[in-house]
């Protein structure tokens, strides 16, 4: 039977020949992230709920501190240390401070064909190296950690065929939200979405990163981008095999089919307090900031801060504006120092933060006050997501969030460069 | 008779537990901040064995497992909507809070209303009308039957 990216994936992970959309599988579980967000809850059940405690792979497991890193509290201060403990004792590999989870999980471990799940929502990630990666709660985290598998249910797959290239000034970010704001922030729920065709593949993958890690505000199960001799070059510099390059079956059945010509898609930013209420950025109207970021598992990788960067350099940021910038993680922060992008930012007034989730999180880090306003390359502009609950958040590429730090209001980065 | 506590769409995670309160040692010191930004007094007013009743999209956002647990802890007995997002929904199942989908019960009530409502029946009675749920599939049945995916891995074992 024609199966697509998606459907294969769970096909291989259940160990049957074929799925369908509707059936629920077993499957095992080739990776199990989890943060600081909720691990020592998953502990806490683990020590004090379970008849039998065991943990079914250790190898399996990658436990990452990310959300509120270092501990802004006491309280934060053990969850941690629970957390810490739990790992050393049990064997978990741990990164605490290294970068935002998602970032260290493409670079270090997923490969295409994976299945993996991981105790966030941005788990969806994964797809940009052609794996199915998917959101769960700590329940279901405890349960594929005592078991090893979990069970799914086969979820439909919408396609999005992309075509051309992206012009120069428009970013995967505004492709993104221009679906979200299309589709809607239930759109897609509980469906694949499969980003394909010449458009996809002339992606980066960060750029495919930034896709698939939004599709989750569309309400999916998850996003995956049609893997190339991309994700081949990508895991082979990380020094891992690729995996399994699953494509869709040419008579494979997509729920629906999505085309989007590249080439046409406009800088636009998502205004407070929802994902999906998109507008052209030459819509937005005179909106003054007191707050800029950039950073998240969406846009903190080297390519965001080389756009940051170019638009700082010889400039300063707005005197009424504080501009914290978060790289994804140690490797991009290095990377960053290497190519002098670091001066630029301190030169400039930039606030470098350590790599963590940092003000997308909104808890520990570059919080808001009552009534400001802040433009984020963040996942998300929840009401409060950033701080008070009386804030503002406007979502936009790392190029509008760092031309709107400049100027003070958001603006188009064609202003900046005159 | 269970209180009926009505909220619009697109509810997000956030505004159901925030993240700041997120690493606060248990659900019971996280509960009394639910629906904190939204300027309710939901946490103050709702009962053991009330109900929520939603529009579309309820729980979209975070995979925080604290926001249906929250609801639970605060006696929340179910919770009806237009429909879930998708972590949301599988994370009330996996800790033993139903979650009913209707397309009608929202168009129906009003915020404060009173329901009866009977799980095995999957029937909700209210505003005069008997309205017929949408069903879980067997599996997922079978885990919130057994109080949880806890219990049902306990099981299991």
């Amino acid at each position: 039977m024609a199966m697509t990216i998606g459907e294969k994936i769970i096909a291989r992970a259940a160990g049957v020949d074929e799925v369908k959309p509707g059936q629920i599988h077993t499957v095992n579980v080739d990776y199990l992230m989890s943060n600081d967000g909720t691990t020592h809850l998953t502990i806490d059940m683990y020590n004090n709920k379970l008849k039998n405690p065991k943990i079914a792979d250790k190898d399996k497991l990658v436990f990452i501190m990310d959300h509120n890193v270092p501990a802004e509290n006491p309280k934060t201060a053990a969850a941690h240390k629970k957390m810490r403990d739990f790992a050393k004792a049990n064997d978990i590999k741990l990164y605490e401070g290294k970068g935002v989870c998602h970032q260290i999980m493409v670079e270090e471990f997923v490969k295409a064909g994976q299945f993996i799940m991981g105790a966030d929502s941005h788990t969806c990630s994964y797809g940009a190296l052609g794996a199915f990666g998917t959101g769960i709660g700590c329940t279901d985290f405890l349960y594929a950690m005592v078991t090893g598998t979990s069970w799914v249910m086969v979820p439909e797959t919408i396609r999005f065929n992309l075509k051309g290239k992206l012009r120069e000034g428009v970013y995967p970010r505004d492709l993104i939200l221009t679906i979200i704001g299309d589709v809607g922030a239930n759109g897609c729920n509980y469906k694949i979405m499969e980003f394909a065709g010449e458009g996809a593949h002339n992606l980066s993958i960060s750029d495919r990163f930034v896709l698939c890690n939004l599709a989750v505000e569309a309400g999916a199960k998850t996003g995956i981008v049609e893997p190339d001799e991309k994700v081949v070059e990508y895991c082979k510099n990380a020094g891992r095999d690729a995996g399994d390059l699953f494509v869709s079956d040419e008579d494979a059945v997509f729920e629906k089919v999505y085309e989007y010509d590249l080439d046409k898609i406009e800088p636009v930013v998502a205004r407070p307090d929802f994902v999906d209420d998109v507008i052209p950025l030459s819509q937005v109207g005179d909106v003054k900031i007191d707050q800029a970021f950039v950073g998240s598992c969406n846009n903190g990788r080297i390519e965001d801060l080389r756009v940051s960067a170019q638009l700082l350099k010889g400039k300063k940021v707005h005197p009424d504006v504080r501009f914290l910038i978060a790289p994804a993680s140690n490797n991009v922060f290095l990377q960053a120092l290497d190519e002098g992008l670091i001066d630029i930012f301190l030169e400039s007034g930039v606030m470098v933060m350590n790599s963590n989730c940092s003000v997308c999180w909104g808890s520990c880090q570059g919080v808001i006050g009552e009534g400001e306003v802040l433009i984020s390359t963040a996942t998300r502009n929840f009401k409060g997501r950033a701080g008070h609950k009386n804030s503002k958040i406007y979502l936009g590429s790392a190029a509008t969030v760092t031309a709107s730090a400049i100027a003070g209001k958001i603006v188009n980065a064609e202003v900046i460069y005159g | 008779m269970s209180r009926i506590f009505k909220f619009n769409s697109d509810v997000d995670t956030d505004q159901i537990i925030a993240s700041q309160y997120l690493l606060l040692p248990n659900i019971d010191e996280m509960k009394e901040h639910a629906f904190e930004s939204l300027s309710t007094d939901f946490a103050k007013d709702v009962k053991e064995g009330d109900i929520i009743v939603a529009d579309e999209n309820f729980g979209c956002g975070s995979s925080r497992e604290q926001a249906p647990a929250v609801l639970k802890a605060l006696g929340v007995k179910a919770i009806v909507a237009k429909s879930f997002a998708r972590i949301f929904y599988r994370n009330a199942i996996n800790i033993g809070l139903p979650v009913i989908v209707s397309k009608e019960v929202y168009d129906y009530v009003n915020d404060g209303d009173t329901a009866d409502v009977d799980m095995n029946e999957g029937v909700i009675k209210t505003a005069g009308r008997d309205f017929n749920c949408t069903k879980l599939p067997e599996y997922m049945q079978n885990i919130l039957n057994a109080g949880g995916l806890i219990a049902f891995l306990n099981e299991d074992k």
